[in-house]
């Protein structure tokens, strides 16, 4: 069973009279601990899919089955209950909540799911030391560098032990060295705990971080290949 | 599951963080129950006065003046004297069944003397049924008899005014005075009364027996004459009938034709003094609702920042729903945002409404009384100013979409 099912995925948008196709029968299954790098060029559709793969949209055609649950017959309420549980997003623009720190950024998936302060401050801290930033978490976003940030990010996603982490783009806004430092970081996360990391970029040194790649053209997957070796 | 506890830390934080505009927004609150506590504290200090005037006057009070009443009050009856007499009160125990006390009155001014000190007052001739009538007991000494009536003997019971002119610290009971020359042994002090509605002070007279008011003291023209009757009517029910049964007996007595208008007239005090309680109530609650207006202008000011603060932070929203914020997480921190703004203007409001009643009866020398329902009625309604003007903004912030709120500059 994957772990991600999309079956023939379309998503129409319409704007007045004008009907734009983001994406156009996008079948795609992902297995667990998989690292998928998702390619093409701006305006393929990459988004679309990660937003609807995240349960942030749904889909206008076809049928998106996560672990087995077809996600497009559940509410609202029940998919913030999946996007709180099961994944873990990652942006380009870090999109850490301003004026609190580190530590209550990474606490915030815990808060929509009940668990104790104490709870959630010894997870918080735990995440915080698997990116990397120990004794970070009093600093605010602002006091952080973007690698910082997005490594806080990070931590938010893992700490709720999600299965799956979304990255649109993650390293869209920091420097190559520090991407690389990112990447690194997906990849020991990958590695170490069975983690599904699906990733987009359009930078062909990231994608060689993933084991495989999956590329979009005008809405549509025109490649699908697997490293040798992975 | 919702946790409450994390939900009241984000919106503190909120709030703390715009300290400059909660506390603008929470102004308009502040006022609005400061206005509504210190209204209803004139209102509910004007009503209370009232009623103690009520009860000062003493309680089922009705009295019998001589002279036909108008619309507007007493004029005299044409033709006629003033009628009535100590006869007349007797009658009026005797055969009204809803009359429980009678007394009747002949007053005047005079001069009383004692030692080298001399105080002019009012002399109120009566009968011992007057304190009970008007719900007035002594302090000390005791009270002079029906024997003492029937003899017409110079005993007088001194109010606390006349005592504390004449006597100062001394204990006036035994002591004579002098009333217009003649001698009166004081056997009685009474309690203190205060105010009349009118605004006189009830504790400036002296009582003495009616019939010696009558030979002695003023003079009748005619037998028995008294210049009005007090009557205590069994009970606030029997009040009115006690007032048919006085007029029917009074016209017979008077040999009033049937055409012929009354030439005494019953009044009945309580219900009047009732019906200014009334008004002022309508008063109170006229003020609190032009005050609570104020208070809807607050709450309106509390929707008008959170709908800025729902489009400001719609990117927060957006990162809370992506993170798995439900409707509901969403809904309750930006209702508990304008609850908090509420209440807590609620507290500052209901503070500045306490010193505000408090400043206004020191400059203005009015009676003010903040009574516990009027703070629990304003800190309530600003809850729900709260709740009510909250929950609109927050609906909308639920109501957006994920996608879009993250994509939102
Ligand atoms: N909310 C939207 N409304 C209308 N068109 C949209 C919307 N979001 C994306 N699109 C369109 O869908 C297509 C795919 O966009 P997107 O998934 O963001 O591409 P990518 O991430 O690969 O750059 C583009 O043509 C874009 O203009
Ligand atoms: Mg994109």
């Amino acid at each position: 069973m994957p772990l991600i099912d999309a079956q023939d995925i379309s998503k129409v948008y319409r704007l007045g009279d004008i009907e734009v196709r983001a994406l156009s029968g996008v079948s795609l299954k992902i297995g667990k601990g998989e690292f998928v790098a998702v390619m093409g060029p701006s305006g393929s559709g990459k988004s679309t899919f990660m937003n609807i793969l995240g349960c942030l949209d749904k889909p206008t055609g076809g049928r998106y089955l996560l672990e087995d649950i077809d996600v497009g017959s559940l509410d609202r309420d029940a998919l913030a209950g999946i996007r709180n549980k099961k994944i873990g997003f990652v942006f380009q623009g870090f999109n850490l909540l301003p004026r609190t720190s580190a530590l209550e950024n990474i606490e915030l998936p815990m808060l929509y799911d009940g668990n104790s302060a104490r709870e959630r401050r010894q997870r918080a801290l735990e995440a915080l030391h698997s990116v990397g930033l120990e004794g970070r978490g009093e600093h605010y976003p602002s006091q952080l560098s973007g690698g910082q940030q997005q490594r806080v990010a990070i931590a938010r996603a893992l700490v709720n032990n999600a299965p799956i982490i979304l990255a649109d783009e993650p390293t869209g806004n920091l420097d190559s060295k520090t991407s690389a430092d990112i990447m690194e970081l997906f990849v020991k996360l990958n590695s170490g705990s069975d983690i599904t990391i699906i990733l987009v970029t359009h930078e062909t040194d990231i994608a060689a971080y993933s084991k495989r790649a999956v590329k979009f053209l005008d809405g549509s997957i025109v490649s699908d290949e697997c490293k040798a070796g992975s | 599951m919702i946790n409450l506890s994390s939900t009241l830390k984000i919106s503190f934080r909120a709030l703390w963080v715009n300290k400059m505009r909660s506390g603008l927004t929470m102004l308009g609150i502040i006022i609005g129950v400061g206005a509504v506590i210190a209204m209803l504290a004139v209102g509910t200090g004007a009503s209370n006065r009232i009623s103690e005037h009520i009860s000062s006057m003493g309680s089922n009070l009705l009295i019998v003046l001589p002279g036909a009443t108008t619309s507007g009050g007493v004029r005299m009856g044409s033709g006629t004297q003033p009628t009535l007499t100590t006869a007349d009160a007797e009658a009026i125990l005797r055969e009204c069944p809803a009359v429980s006390n009678v007394a009747p009155v002949l007053n005047g001014v005079a001069q009383v003397v004692y030692g080298n000190q001399n105080w002019s007052t009012g002399i109120v001739g009566t009968t011992p049924d007057i304190l009970t009538v008007r719900d007035w007991p002594l302090v000390s000494g005791r009270l002079f008899t029906y024997q003492d009536v029937r003899r017409a003997t110079k005993v007088s019971l001194l109010g606390q005014s006349v005592a504390e002119n004449l006597f100062g610290d001394m204990d006036p009971v035994g002591q004579i005075i002098r009333i217009k020359n003649i001698p009166f042994t004081v056997i009685g002090v009474l309690a203190t009364k205060g105010q009349s509605p009118q605004g006189q002070d009830q504790d400036d007279t002296v009582i003495v027996p009616v019939t010696t008011a009558q030979k002695k003291l003023f003079g009748t023209t005619f037998p028995g004459m008294v210049r009005r009757i007090m009557v205590k009517a069994k009970s606030t029910e029997e009040l009115l009938s006690a007032e048919k049964q006085i007029a029917e007996l009074l016209r017979q007595r008077h040999r009033i034709g049937p055409k012929q208008e009354n030439d005494f007239t019953v009044r009945n005090l309580t219900a009047f003094m009732q019906a200014a309680e009334e008004s002022t109530k309508v008063m109170t609650i006229l003020l609190g609702a032009i005050a609570s207006v104020s208070l809807l202008v607050g709450g309106i000011g509390i929707m008008n920042i959170m709908l800025v603060s729902v489009t400001e932070r719609t990117r927060e929203i957006g990162i809370r729903m992506a993170i798995g914020a439900r409707t509901w997480d969403i809904r309750l921190q930006f209702i508990i945002e304008a609850l908090t703004l509420s209440l807590a203007g609620g507290i500052a409001g209901i503070i500045i409404g306490v010193a505000g009643s408090i400043i206004l009866s020191m400059l203005a020398g009015w009676i003010t009384i903040v009574s516990v329902f009027s703070v629990i009625i304003a800190f309530g309604f600003s809850g729900l100013v709260g709740v009510f003007f909250g929950f609109y903004p927050a609906y909308k912030a639920s109501l957006l979409d994920p996608i879009d709120a993250l994509r939102y500059e």
